[in-house]
């Protein structure tokens, strides 16, 4: 068992999540109390999708039959072999191969996928009902966040459906989005979905640095340190929570200990945008501003927009990280199509 | 194709602007013109180290190498030639 969480769970469908052959027989059923586990999960933010050998139109047909085709995201149903799915899975999801488990009856099927990916953990099929008992299907806590998590994923299924069918200026696309970024003070409210971001993070992270929801509880009664969250929308819905701003205060300087954000905003540019906010505020209450990294050997896009964002390198080390600075000359204008509403 | 010419073309293929009629000059600041982001800077440097097969360091990675075509040319001539020396 690994001690990392599972974000999303792949089925196989026959003799897996149904009795029975499809090909062979339409009298396919359902595995007793199958439905329960996916519900049970899916609660808990771990989303559903679909790696099996059939036929798309029929496959699906029985699952909508079943009442079940909502819960799976980019369900991969073909012929072709089932590591190839789980990596088409993996991109559209947009999270590491490690958070991806695949239950399956046949150990050739969960050979063919270990032989690709060793990271990916696989489950016999006669293992579903205990599922929701497994530590890597419980997260410590789940949030808010967690149980939108499979909308919020539609909801960027149908974004993308209208950024691709878009004619037009990229820039009128995004201005019409009526994008909304909300920084606001942490509170206590906060710490559960602020831990589950750091632990979920690790691309965005700019020093790899997780933290308890007691270290966050702790951070929040210091008078030395801000903790910003921000929630981001736009006209589909909202992402949720999806970044974390973490200050050291002292009397001159403003240090930037965290700045982490969800892979699912990168492409809207939201960490630039919170970087330039940040830079702004520093500057407008007279302050230096100093911010921490340290290669994890997956976040070197953090190191990227920090130094497009104009900090430099100081050849010092703060702790364990690298210590930059910026001069808060020439910070660059945020785009005007994304909206920030502050409370603090 | 020449190195400046793969790197423009990288370029203009993703840039965020819709006229027909843009030019970018060589030493044009791609990121004061508004053309890119600087999520787009990561592009450029993982299609960089793809297409010519070269690691640009971290203390590489700064925003007047990344800023223009002729200055991301002269960052992965100098890499490709500090290769073949060796």
């Amino acid at each position: 068992m690994k001690g990392k969480t599972i974000k999303c769970l792949v089925w196989d469908l026959d003799n897996t999540l149904w009795n029975g052959t499809l090909l062979e027989s339409e009298e396919v059923t359902l595995k007793d109390r199958v439905v329960e586990v996916i519900r049970e999960l899916d609660e808990k933010g771990i989303v559903h999708s679909i790696a099996s050998k059939n036929s798309y139109e029929d496959a699906m047909t029985r699952l909508k039959h079943f009442g079940i085709d909502q819960y799976f995201l980019y369900p991969e149903i073909h012929w072709n072999a089932k590591s190839a799915s789980i990596n088409n899975i993996r991109k559209q999801l947009n999270i590491g191969i490690d958070a991806i488990a695949f239950i399956d009856d046949q150990p050739f099927e969960r050979e063919e996928v270990n032989s690709v990916f060793p990271e990916v953990y696989c489950l016999d099929a006669a293992e579903y009902g205990q599922l929701a008992h497994y530590d890597c299907f419980n997260p410590p806590q789940v949030t808010e966040d967690a149980r939108r998590r499979r909308k919020m994923y539609q909801e960027e299924i149908q974004r993308k459906e209208e950024e691709e069918n878009f004619q037009g200026p990229s820039d009128s696309f995004l201005a019409g989005l009526n994008m909304e970024l909300y920084i606001t003070s942490a509170t206590v409210h906060d710490l559960a979905r602020a831990e589950e971001l750091t632990l979920r993070t690790n691309q965005l992270n700019a020093t790899g640095k997780t933290y308890s929801y007691a270290e966050l509880e702790q951070i929040l009664t210091s008078p030395d340190h801000l903790l910003w969250v921000c929630e981001f929308k736009d006209k589909f819905g909202s992402y949720g929570k999806i970044g974390l701003v973490l200050l050291h205060i002292s009397a001159h300087n403003w240090h930037l200990e965290m700045m982490l954000y969800s892979c699912r905003v990168m492409s809207r540019g939201i960490g630039t945008v919170m970087l330039n906010y940040i830079l702004e505020q520093a500057r407008s209450r007279g302050k230096t501003m100093t911010a921490g990294f340290r290669d994890t050997g997956r976040n070197r896009m953090m190191y990227m927009a920090f130094k497009m964002g104009g900090f430099t390198e100081t050849g010092q080390q703060r702790g364990d990280c690298s210590l930059l600075s910026h001069s808060l000359e020439n910070i660059r204008q945020n785009p005007t199509y994304i909206k920030i509403l502050t409370q603090y | 194709m020449e190195v400046k010419d793969k790197i423009r073309a990288f370029i203009v293929k993703n840039m965020s602007v819709w006229e027909d009629d843009i030019v970018l000059a060589d030493t044009d600041n791609i990121f004061e013109k508004g053309f890119v982001n600087s999520l787009f800077a990561m592009q450029l440097l993982n299609f960089a180290e793809q297409e010519f097969n070269i690691t640009i360091e971290n203390s590489e990675i700064d925003i007047a190498n990344f800023s223009s075509v002729s200055n991301m040319e002269q960052l992965v001539t100098r890499k490709l030639l500090l290769l073949h020396a060796r």
